[in-house]
């Protein structure tokens, strides 16, 4: 794992001290750059420039809203998973990830027999026939790479916190 | 399909679309794309609406506290930041659900937990500080319930692209 050793090297002890300062939320002040500064004693511009190098590293993605998507109307969450041919899996996961609907595609393990499906692309919809109707379309592109898929609904979040960092750092 | 926990915050509801105003739902569609990262952030945002600051601030605060929007922040990327992020799965009895939901949902590892209707009906993701940490958890998790993990990493990542429109 050795890019991984050397990405966290990227990750100083002062990045750490921000991102748990902001793993619940962001301050929702006109200025939360000084803000986060005065809780870590660190200057504003420092803060923002620390939070602009993590978001252009990809450590941050973006400082965003997460929306509850039940309560935009998006009761529907289907994961959908596909049994893809391994050959055509690179090209067909790159054309799954880029229909419009859909929010997170990966390429996962088998876990045979119990498990057959390596290709995952997550679909949202205010109906089952919704969903159903957009994993038709994935299942077009797929054609006959795919020998098999199912939508697994939600039906509960059991629980949603994000990531999060314990205080004190693993390393030193 | 009876267990729920106190973790359990939210079922499907059988309402249909919820009714937002105008200005909400350009707030919760434009922050979904992420806050620019200049001196006056939520100044700019409320710019681009053609609201004031404070109006921006105090419609995220209601929506916040509302529960529409679960959290408004950094989105960390934990594979960037030299941890380890997996998606994992369990088979888990209906009697056994809630005891084990408990359990799961106790370690600070687990960022989600959602339960899904398979015969494989409960699935987290983990995110650990190392990527060692990955294996530790679920060998916990495995000796505390007393059930398999299937560990899913992700071998690639095609696209990510998570916005609801409103």
């Amino acid at each position: 794992m050795s890019t991984s050793t050397l990405k966290s090297d990227l990750l100083s002890e002062r990045d750490r001290a921000l991102i748990v300062a902001t793993q619940a939320g962001l301050p929702l002040v006109s200025d939360p750059w000084a803000e986060l500064g005065k809780q870590l004693d660190m200057p504003a511009d420092e803060v923002l420039a620390r939070f602009q190098k993590m978001q252009d590293n990809g450590v941050i993605r973006r400082v965003a809203a997460v929306p509850d998507h039940y309560r935009l109307g998006y009761q529907f969450n289907g994961m959908t998973v596909w049994d893809v041919c391994d050959d055509a899996i690179a090209r067909l996961g790159d054309q799954v990830g880029c229909l419009p609907f859909v929010s997170h595609c990966y390429q996962r393990p088998r876990h045979l027999p119990y498990w057959s499906y390596n290709l995952f692309a997550m679909v949202h919809g205010i109906s089952r026939d919704e969903v159903e109707h957009k994993a038709a379309q994935i299942r077009e592109v797929l054609g006959d790479a795919c020998s098999g898929h199912t939508i697994l609904y939600s039906s509960a979040i059991l629980k949603k916190t994000g990531l999060r960092l314990k205080k004190q750092s693993g390393r030193s | 399909m009876s267990a729920t926990t106190e973790h359990t915050t939210h079922r499907a509801p059988a309402t249909p679309q919820p009714e937002f105003t105008a200005l909400e739902r350009a707030i919760i569609n434009r922050l979904q794309y992420g806050l620019p990262l200049t001196r006056t952030p939520y100044q700019d945002v409320a710019d681009e609406l053609g609201v004031s600051e404070s109006t921006l601030i105090q419609h995220l605060e209601a929506l916040l506290a509302q529960g529409i929007l679960t959290r408004f922040g950094p989105m960390f990327h934990a594979g960037e930041m030299g941890g380890g992020l997996t998606l994992a799965a369990m088979r888990i009895p209906d009697e056994a659900f809630q005891r084990v939901t408990e359990i799961v949902n106790r370690l600070p590892e687990v960022a989600h937990n959602y339960r899904r209707e398979h015969d494989l009906n409960m699935w987290f993701v983990l995110a650990t500080e190392s990527p060692e940490g990955i294996n530790e958890a679920i060998e916990q998790i495995e000796t505390l319930t007393g059930y398999p993990v299937y560990n899913m990493p992700k071998e690639k990542e095609f696209h990510v692209h998570l916005h609801f429109e409103v």
